[in-house]
Parts: C-alpha cells; sequence; structure tokens
C-alpha cells in the first residue's frame, strides 16, 4: 500500500459510517474485527505525542510521555480485537451472542497494572534525582563522555620490535 | 574412548587440587592421563589396524545433532601416538623439570586438561565436538603461554597465539557448518566418505576450514604466534607447540585431502605454496637465531611447513609419507626441546654463544639430542631419512609442474633443516673457541665442567624418545601395519631402495646442509643485508598495526554512537522501529477497504477530548498541568474502554489513573513549578518529525492491519476457544477475569510479580536516599515544621464514613470478579484508593494498617505463587484450578474455585504496592525533603 492510495481509502472510509453487524454460527462468537478511523487516529495522536515527551530531558516528561505511550499500546491491543461491541461476558446457556474479544482486553488490563507499578517506581527514581541534584533533567553519562575523548586522543602508532 | 576423556577430565580436577602437597612429582600422577591414551592405543591396535574402526557415542541434544562421537580410525590412532605416547613421556621429564612455585597447580591441571582435549580432538567424529576440543586446546594453550602472568612478554605472546588460533578456529566452524548443512551429516566420517558436490558453497566451507587448519599449524603469515608462544615453559613447547596441538591443522588437512585433493583445483597449489614458503621461512630464520629456543621455534615452523606440503598432497603415497613423517617430528621435535630443557634447568640459560662443552659434561643427553637431530634432518639409519625417502620418491614419481615445486622446495628446506639441526647441537653440547670475528663469539661463557649434571628423570624419556626414533629407523617394516592401515593397502617400508634418485637428492641434501652449516658466518652476513630490507613486511609488525586498527576503529565508532544523551539514545531507538515498518508500508501493495468512520456516537467526543488534552500535555511548560492533562487522557480512555464493552479495563484504568495523580503529586510537589524553557533549535524540530512519523506510521498500521481483506485471511481468535470454555470449564462468566486468572495464570503471576519487585524497588530507591545539605534555592520548611495545611474537616467526615463500605466494596468486587466485573486487580486498586483517600485526610504520615505493607505484598506471592504451583503435588499440570459448590447453612447455594485464591494473592500484591508508595513517596520525610515549589499543597 502506498501513501497516496492510503490518503484516498482515509477519504473514502470518511463516507462509510454504519457498523457492519457480526456474524455467525457459534452460540458465543466474536463482533466484526474492523477498528474504526477515529481509533486508529486517536491511536496515532497518542503515539506522537507519546514519542515526543519521550525524548525530552526532564524526568517526569518522559514519565508523562511513557503513560501516553502504555494508553495508546492499550488501544492498540484492543483495535486488535476489532470494534466496540458488548462486553465477554458469557451466560452458559448458550445464547447467541456477540462479543468483543476478551483476550485483548485481558492483555491490556495486565499492562495497566504493571504500567502503573513502573510509573510508581520511576517516580521512586525521580524522587532520588531530587534529593541528590535537586532537578529531574537527566543528566548525560560523563563516562560516555570519558571514552569519546580517549578514543579521540589515540592516534599514535604501536611500536613492534622487529625479531629476526 | 569416553573413558580416556573422563580420565583426564577427572585428574585435571584432582591434580589441581594435590599439586601444593605433591610439589612437581605430581606431574606423575597427571601422567596416568595420557597413559590411559597408551592403553587405548595398545587394546585397539589390532583392530584399528586391521581396518575396524572403533567408534562410541554420546547423544546429548540428538535433535541438534548435539553429541560427542568419536571414532577410532587408523589416522586418528596413529595421532594418539603422538598425543598420549609422546604426552606420556614429556609429563615424565616435566615431573623433574619443574619446580615448586606458585604457577605449579596452573601448570599441571592445565596440561592434563590440554592432553584430555587433544585426545578429544582427535578421536571426534561429530564436527561440533571436533570444534569443541579444538577451541579446548586453543584456549588452554592461551593458559600456559601466559603461565608467567607478570611477564608483558608472555602476556602479549598468549593473547596473541589466542587472537590468531581463535580466528582460525571460528573460519573453521563456520567452513564445517556449511559443509555439514550442504551434505545432511554432522558426521565427519560420513560427510568425507559421501563429499558433497564442489558447488561454491562447498568449497567456500573448505577454505574456512582450511583457514583454521592453517592458524593452527602456524603457517605463513600466521606462524608469528608459534615463536612468541616459546614464553611457556619448555615441555609446554614441547608438547603443545612442537608434538601435539600444532599438528592438529595437519591432522584436519590430513583428513580431508584424500577426498577432496582431486577435485578441488586450488587445494593442492594452496597447500603447497604455503608449506614451502613456511618451511622456507622457517629455515632461514632458525638459522640466525642465537636463542636455542627460538632456533628450535622456528624449525617446528619449518617442519610444519614441509609436513603441510605432504598432507595436501591426498594422495595414497603421500599419506604413508605423511604417517612416517608426523612420527619422525613428533619423536624427534620433543626429543630436541626436552633435550634444551634439560641443559637450560641445569646452565640456567640457553643462549647458544654461551653455552660450552655441555657435551662433554652430558654425554647421554647428547647422543639423544644428536639422534633426533639427524632424524629430524633424514640421515640413515633413522626414521627420518624413511620418510624423507618416502615424501622424495612421491615427488619424483608425480613429475607435474606442481610436484616438481614442491621438489624443489622439500629438497631446499631439508638443507636448512640439516644446517639448523647440527647448528642447535653443536650451540647447545659443543666446546666452542671462536675467533672473535664470528658472529656467535661470546666474551661470557657457561663451562659445561661448572655445570651439574641433569637428573636421570629428565634423561631418560628423552633417550626413550630418540630410541624409538632410532629403532624404527633400523626396523621400518615394523610401521608396515600402521603404514597400510592408513592409505590402505599394502606398504613396505625399508632403509635401503637402490640407487635412485630419491637417494641421489638426499645425498645432495646433506652436502648441501653441511655445507649451510660450514659457511655459518658468512651466510649470517648475507642474512643480515636482506633483513634491513624485509623488516617492512615483518608480520608481526602487521600483527599489531591490525590490532591498533581495530581498537582505534572500535574508539571511533564508539565516541560517536554512545555519546551518554539518554534522548539520543531514545529517538535513535524510535527512528529506527519507525524507518523499518514504514519502508514497508510505503511500498507495500495491500489494496485499503473502507473503514467505518467511528463505532458510536458516544465516542467520538470522548477520543476528541482525550487527543486534546493529550496535545495539551505535550506543550504545555507547567508540571502540574502536565500530570493533569494526562489525568484526563486516562479518565477519557476509560471512558472509551467502557464505550469498547470492557468494563473491567475501564474500571482498572479509572482508579489506576487516580493512584497515579496522586503518585505524580507526591514526587512534583518537590519540583519547580515550570520546566526549564526549551532551547528552540534543530534538536527540538527533530524530535517532533520523529514523533509525527511515529503517530503517522501507528495510524497506517491500524488501519492496515483491520483491513479486511488482510482479516479475512487470519484464522479465527485463539480467545473463541476461551469464550467457549469460560464458564463450563473454568465456571465463570467474566471471561476477561477467567483468562487472566485461570487460561493465562502465568502470565499473571509473571505479572504479580513485576509488581512486587517495582514495590520493592520504590522502598529502597527513597529509603535510603539520605537528606542532602540545605540547598541554595532554599528549603522554606525547617525539618520537623509541619509544612502542610491541615486537611478539610469536611473530607475527614467523609472519609470516615466511606473507608470501611469502601474496603467492603473491594472485597465484593474481587469475589464477584469471576462472573462480573471487577477481579483482584480492580479489587486491589479500589482498597488502595481507600487507604490513600484515608491518608490524604488524615495528618498521619503513615497510613497505618494492621499490616506490614511488605508482608502484604509476601504474602500475596505466597499465596498466587502456591495456587499455581499446588496441583503439581498431586500430579497435575501447573496453574490448574479446582472447583467446590455446595449448599452451606445460612448462605444458601455457594460454589468457589481455587482461583479465588489466586485471585487473592493478587490483590494483596497491588494493595501492598499502594501501601509502599504511601509509606515511601507520601512520607513525612519525603514532604519536609526541602519544598521549592508553594503552589502544589496536598
Amino acid at each position: 500500500m502506498s501513501l497516496p492510495v492510503l490518503t484516498s481509502a482515509l477519504a473514502q472510509t470518511a463516507a462509510v459510517a454504519t457498523p457492519a453487524a457480526g456474524e455467525g454460527s457459534a452460540p458465543v462468537h466474536m463482533a466484526s474485527s474492523e477498528t474504526s478511523v477515529l481509533f486508529a487516529v486517536l491511536i496515532g495522536v497518542l503515539f506522537a505525542t507519546g514519542a515526543y515527551l519521550l525524548l525530552q530531558r526532564a524526568l517526569t516528561r518522559v514519565l508523562i510521555g511513557l503513560g501516553l505511550l502504555t494508553h495508546a499500546a492499550n488501544l492498540l491491543l484492543l483495535s486488535g480485537g476489532g470494534r466496540a461491541g458488548p462486553a465477554p461476558f458469557v451466560s452458559g446457556e448458550g445464547a447467541p451472542e456477540a462479543v468483543v474479544d476478551p483476550l485483548p482486553q485481558a492483555m491490556a488490563l495486565t499492562a495497566i497494572v504493571i504500567s502503573f507499578a513502573v510509573t510508581a517506581l520511576l517516580l521512586g527514581l525521580t524522587y532520588r534525582s531530587v534529593v541528590l541534584v535537586h532537578d529531574d533533567a537527566v543528566q548525560d553519562d560523563p563516562e560516555d563522555r570519558r571514552i569519546q575523548h580517549a578514543a579521540e586522543e589515540h592516534h599514535e602508532e604501536p611500536e613492534t620490535e622487529v625479531l629476526r | 574412548m569416553l573413558l580416556v576423556i573422563g580420565i583426564h577430565v577427572l585428574l585435571t580436577v584432582v591434580t589441581a587440587a594435590l599439586a601444593e602437597r605433591v610439589g612437581p612429582k605430581i606431574f606423575l600422577v597427571a601422567a596416568l592421563g595420557p597413559v590411559s591414551g597408551v592403553v587405548l592405543l595398545a587394546l585397539s591396535a589390532h583392530d584399528v589396524l586391521s581396518g575396524h574402526a572403533w567408534s562410541q557415542s554420546y547423544r546429548w541434544v540428538p535433535g541438534i545433532s548435539l553429541e560427542i562421537g568419536l571414532r577410532l580410525d587408523p589416522l586418528s590412532w596413529l595421532m594418539l601416538v603422538l598425543v598420549s605416547g609422546v604426552g606420556t613421556m614429556i609429563f615424565v621429564f616435566t615431573a623433574w623439570y619443574a619446580h615448586r612455585d606458585e604457577t605449579l597447580t596452573r601448570f599441571v591441571s592445565t596440561l592434563t586438561a590440554f592432553a584430555g582435549a587433544m585426545v578429544g580432538l582427535v578421536l571426534s567424529d561429530n564436527v561440533l565436538s571436533l570444534y569443541l576440543f579444538w577451541e579446548l586446546t586453543s584456549i588452554t594453550s592461551f593458559l600456559l603461554v601466559g603461565l608467567n602472568t607478570t611477564d608483558p612478554v608472555s602476556r602479549r605472546a598468549a593473547m596473541q597465539a589466542l587472537l590468531i588460533t581463535m580466528m582460525g578456529g571460528l573460519s573453521m566452524l563456520l567452513g564445517l557448518v556449511m559443509l555439514s548443512t550442504v551434505a545432511g551429516t554432522w558426521r565427519l566420517s560420513e560427510l568425507l566418505a559421501a563429499p558433497p558436490e564442489a558447488t561454491p558453497v562447498v568449497q567456500a566451507g573448505l577454505a574456512l576450514v582450511l583457514v583454521g587448519a592453517l592458524t593452527k599449524s602456524a603457517q605463513a603469515p600466521f606462524h608469528i604466534w608459534l615463536p612468541g608462544a616459546m614464553a611457556a615453559p619448555t615441555p609446554v613447547s614441547a608438547y603443545l607447540h612442537a608434538a601435539a596441538m600444532v599438528k592438529a591443522g595437519i591432522y584436519l588437512i590430513a583428513r580431508f585431502s584424500p577426498t577432496f585433493a582431486e577435485d578441488i583445483t586450488w587445494w593442492r597449489p594452496v597447500l603447497v605454496a604455503a608449506g614451502v614458503t613456511t618451511m622456507l621461512l622457517g629455515g632461514w630464520r632458525a638459522l640466525r637465531q642465537h636463542d636455542l629456543k627460538r632456533l628450535l621455534a622456528f624449525s617446528t615452523v619449518s617442519q610444519l611447513g614441509f609436513l603441510t606440503i605432504v598432507a595436501g598432497w591426498g594422495s595414497e603415497a603421500s599419506q604413508a609419507a605423511l604417517a612416517l613423517l608426523l612420527l619422525t617430528h613428533g619423536f624427534a621435535k620433543a626429543a630436541l626441546f626436552c633435550s634444551l630443557g634439560a641443559v637450560d634447568h641445569q646452565a640456567h640459560t640457553r643462549d647458544l654463544h654461551r653455552l660450552s662443552g655441555m657435551g662433554r659434561r652430558m654425554p647421554v643427553l647428547a647422543g639423544a639430542a644428536w639422534v633426533a637431530a639427524l632424524s629430524m634432518a633424514g640421515i640413515p639409519p633413522l626414521l627420518g631419512f624413511v620418510a624423507k625417502e618416502e615424501v622424495l620418491g612421491l615427488l619424483v614419481e608425480e613429475g607435474a609442474g606442481l610436484a616438481t615445486a614442491a621438489l624443489v622446495g622439500v629438497v631446499l628446506g631439508s638443507a636448512m633443516t640439516l644446517a639448523y639441526g647440527l647448528r642447535y647441537c653443536w650451540g647447545a653440547f659443543a666446546t666452542k673457541n671462536l675467533p672473535d670475528g664470528d658472529p656467535d663469539h661470546s666474551t661470557d661463557q657457561i663451562r659445561g665442567v661448572d655445570v651439574r649434571r641433569p637428573s636421570s628423570g629428565m634423561v631418560a624419556p628423552i633417550t626413550v624418545l630418540s630410541l624409538f626414533s632410532l629403532g624404527l629407523g633400523l626396523r621400518p617394516a615394523t610401521l608396515d601395519h600402521l603404514v597400510a592401515a592408513v592409505t590402505g593397502h599394502e606398504e613396505h617400508l625399508a632403509l635401503w631402495h637402490g640407487l635412485n634418485l630419491p637417494l641421489m637428492l638426499s645425498m645432495l641434501i646433506i652436502v648441501a646442509g653441511l655445507a649451510l652449516f660450514a659457511l655459518r658466518p658468512r651466510f649470517m652476513r648475507l642474512q643480515d643485508g636482506f633483513c634491513a630490507v624485509s623488516a617492512p613486511f615483518d608480520a608481526d609488525h602487521w600483527y599489531d598495526r591490525t590490532l591498533h586498527l581495530v581498537d582505534r576503529t572500535a574508539g571511533f565508532v564508539t565516541g560517536r554512537t554512545q555519546i551518554g544523551s539518554l534522548p539520543f539514545y531514545l529517538g535513535v531507538i524510535v527512528f529506527v522501529a519507525v524507518t523499518g515498518p514504514g519502508l514497508a508500508l510505503v511500498f507495500g501493495t495491500t489494496p485499503l477497504r473502507p473503514l467505518p468512520l467511528i463505532d458510536s456516537p458516544a465516542q467520538a467526543p470522548v477520543v476528541l477530548v482525550t487527543m486534546v488534552a493529550a496535545l495539551l500535555a505535550c506543550f504545555t511548560r507547567v508540571r502540574l498541568t502536565a500530570v493533569l492533562l494526562l489525568g484526563a487522557v486516562g479518565y477519557g480512555m476509560a471512558t472509551i474502554y467502557a464505550l469498547h464493552g470492557a468494563p473491567d479495563l475501564a474500571l482498572t484504568q479509572l482508579l489506576v489513573e487516580t493512584l497515579s495523580i496522586v503518585v505524580f503529586l507526591f514526587v512534583m510537589r518537590l519540583l519547580p513549578y515550570r520546566y526549564p524553557d526549551a532551547v528552540p533549535g534543530s534538536w527540538n524540530r527533530a524530535k517532533a518529525l520523529v514523533a509525527i512519523s511515529v503517530g503517522v506510521l501507528a495510524t497506517s498500521l491500524v488501519l492496515l492491519a483491520s483491513n479486511p481483506y488482510r482479516t479475512s485471511e487470519v484464522g479465527p481468535s485463539v480467545a473463541t476457544g476461551m469464550l467457549e470454555g469460560s464458564y463450563t470449564q473454568a465456571h465463570g462468566r467474566n471471561v476477561v477475569n477467567v483468562i487472566l486468572v485461570d487460561f493465562r495464570g502465568l502470565d499473571t503471576l509473571g505479572e504479580a510479580t513485576v509488581v512486587l519487585v517495582a514495590a520493592l524497588g520504590i522502598a529502597s530507591l527513597v529509603m535510603t536516599a539520605r537528606r542532602p545539605p540545605p540547598t541554595p534555592r532554599g528549603a522554606k520548611a525547617p525539618p520537623g515544621d509541619d509544612p502542610l495545611p491541615r486537611p478539610s474537616t469536611l473530607l475527614r467526615v467523609a472519609v470516615r464514613v466511606t473507608f470501611h463500605a469502601t474496603l467492603a466494596t473491594a472485597m465484593y468486587l474481587l469475589f464477584a470478579g469471576h462472573n462480573n466485573p471487577g477481579g483482584g486487580f480492580i479489587a486491589g486498586l479500589v482498597a488502595g484508593a481507600a487507604f490513600m483517600l484515608r491518608y490524604l485526610s488524615a495528618d498521619v504520615s503513615v497510613a497505618s494498617t494492621p499490616l506490614h505493607p511488605r508482608a502484604l505484598l509476601a504474602l500475596g506471592l505466597v499465596l498466587a505463587s502456591g495456587t499455581a504451583t499446588a496441583p503439581l503435588i498431586t500430579g497435575t499440570d501447573l496453574l490448574t484450578s479446582t472447583y467446590v459448590s455446595g449448599e452451606l447453612p445460612l448462605l444458601g447455594s455457594v460454589s468457589m474455585s481455587s482461583v479465588l485464591i489466586f485471585d487473592t494473592g493478587v490483590f494483596l500484591i497491588v494493595v501492598g504496592i499502594t501501601l509502599v508508595i504511601l509509606d515511601t513517596l507520601g512520607s513525612r520525610k519525603a514532604t519536609s525533603l526541602g519544598v521549592v515549589n508553594e503552589d502544589v499543597k496536598l
């Protein structure tokens, strides 16, 4: 798919707004796997803003970026399960239902809780940074700088004792 | 055969343990290793020499052909004579040669390990185990050369030997893998019995294997490591660098040559060229050494060149000659090195200028050394003469252009061999009265009469080795069987073949060699002139320059890429992540079908608000605003989840977002109100560009992934089975929860562990942080004073009322989660929120709980992992759930699954991390830590 095709497809999509109904014969089955365009755009915006903040120097901004990226990733997971639909609950009686895919939801739920733990841990790190240097800016690694200088200074040729 | 290797391994350990106590005689214990090899030789002699190879294999991972496959055929048998037979003599010699010092333990155990690796190498039939033993010999060689760890010369030599042989070893591995893949077998014997066609891949594989063999056997231009390796103790030089290890390359060539020498057009020319060059170069340089050990080292280089010529020829006659030559050189060179070791041991020098009259003092030793040197030079009636006659006869018979070239090289090289053999014996043992002008003149001589005789323990093994050279030379027919087995048809060896061309050539060699030795002073002056011209082409110099270049390149690349800036690294990662799939997307060809614009009318405003909040969070320069905007995005997400049909997700997101904001504020209150202003410039534009491309890529990816064309190709979701089995198998109606605690319970267990580790991380990060000295920017609040205003009474009352009710709700969610929205995560977050509210409302710095937070974490993990592993006791699979239901008085029908206990563990861990956060980041200590931001007050 080339970019012009993508843009024209986007324009076409705007015209179609009616969701397609799910179909199938199993008592419980999943709804259509298409994602709405708006959903896709939201994922893009969240990824972009997240990535932008991730590249900043202030650790708290990096963290906020990470949070946005997590949201984006969770939505991406969810989009793999298709469009919105009834929640994945089963009655057990066997009445036909079309529910959304539960697996991405389970994955996203796990991801949300982990991201909470990781965010808290990184905030602990920020706290440490505040205690030590009164700032949350990510410092450059002085060791790497030293290696860089050392590498540029060594230029002389080695002396081999020619053994005969 | 495995037993022999096992004995070596065992002895490596045993000798290491005993060396301190026993002293140098430990080498006699270690000698049991090679002796076991000799026993194997004796037991297998009849079978192997009559053409029945012994084989044995130990399968390790049969699926990927990982096995120790051993095969004892005539060629291996011959090599084993050198490895174990000559090895035994050298171990005995070392028992009298070595001193009791701090290197003894390493010396004996490494040498034993080497002997074992060498046995494995010559017996290996599987190419991978061949490679393994091959590299083991390289490593033990490295350790033995660098035995004296304080001497920079020996360290450099060890490193050089390691780098060159390892490079060759890797090349060989690559070649062997290529050959084996094409041939479809990992057995060397099968590969050589049914060789693959000479396609370019096979030719490349063979070339790579040859590189390995030539580096190991020190062929020019890789020969430089061998003279350097003489920094090792003399027995090591005798064993590794003369008799055994350097022969590994020759062995490999000899294995491949009969199969490939005829078919591969470049095989013989390459090996003859390498061999002749090495033979002449080694001889040339051996003739100008006055350090006798370096002399022997270069003579080894030269002899290895000779062996390469013969091994590479690959005809039946050449295999016979090679067998004899290998034995000759093994016996002779080991004896020569050991004799030098004995002289050095007594006289404390190995400089031929200074040694004088040693022959008179040590007549037996000198006699043995003379026999060895003359055998190496091919003087009748010694073994070397028989071997050399075979080679000359073979090359004369072939007669083609290449054979003639090889013949000229061999004759020249052999003349040099005689000359340096004489130079060695003369240098080590003769009584010298040289005139002043002679290049070998010295004023500082050590006379034989001032030196003690070497002990018979040293002399005996050398004498035995030389007796072999002599005895087998006198009765060459003894070897008929062995040679016939190696070549595969009858051979009759004899000392006297009659007056023919090879004999004439032998005479020529002897005359030329004697002349070369007699004209020694004049020849050395000629060499001096030549060396001045050839110095820039010295291979050792190029080795150093190559290493230096690699160092500089590594430094340059590291300096340019590892600049130490986190944003730079992340930028590079993100950029690469975007460009790869991005290019595939741009050049892809899948047609795109129209997609619906929105899922439901309610979705649109929520999505729009979320987007705007995210964009604003990106650009605001006020910390507090940024956090609140992140919160807004989070709540937006919760709404989207709810609209999407994911109530569990919505609940979780809502709670997590609330807790997150509070935790963010705990830290943000310590920081300045605003972010420092951005530095405008190209960096910022680059960041924005990268970010936008990430966004575009993500959107396109989602649209493409949900493309109906694409999805129709994909099979049904794996979740179909989960939907069907949720109630029937796992007794839960909430499929998401069932997946979390049952179908994918292991993931959840891992996740709970991550949360626990994060909690511990936070605790250690915050609690170990010591208070810094007062800051110039000024801590407004002196420590001890409460900087926080009292929370409103209204809040306190409200929290008092709702606290327990909230906890009860959490309990309900925990129990109901299997069938309704809820579950361990959500319940834990609700309970955590209750504690957090209570913390905010009361001015107590620690959320007091009956249980310590870390105890909660531990209990949670024990419950979760206990439930997960309990089924193992009864023999069922990990995480199998048990379900009970029944009637209870008062409560009526009750059903319960074991996963509830699992979920309770998760619940406790989530509560635990919330309490840890309150306890640490929210503690009074943290609060009173220099508040620089008065605008944020809790």
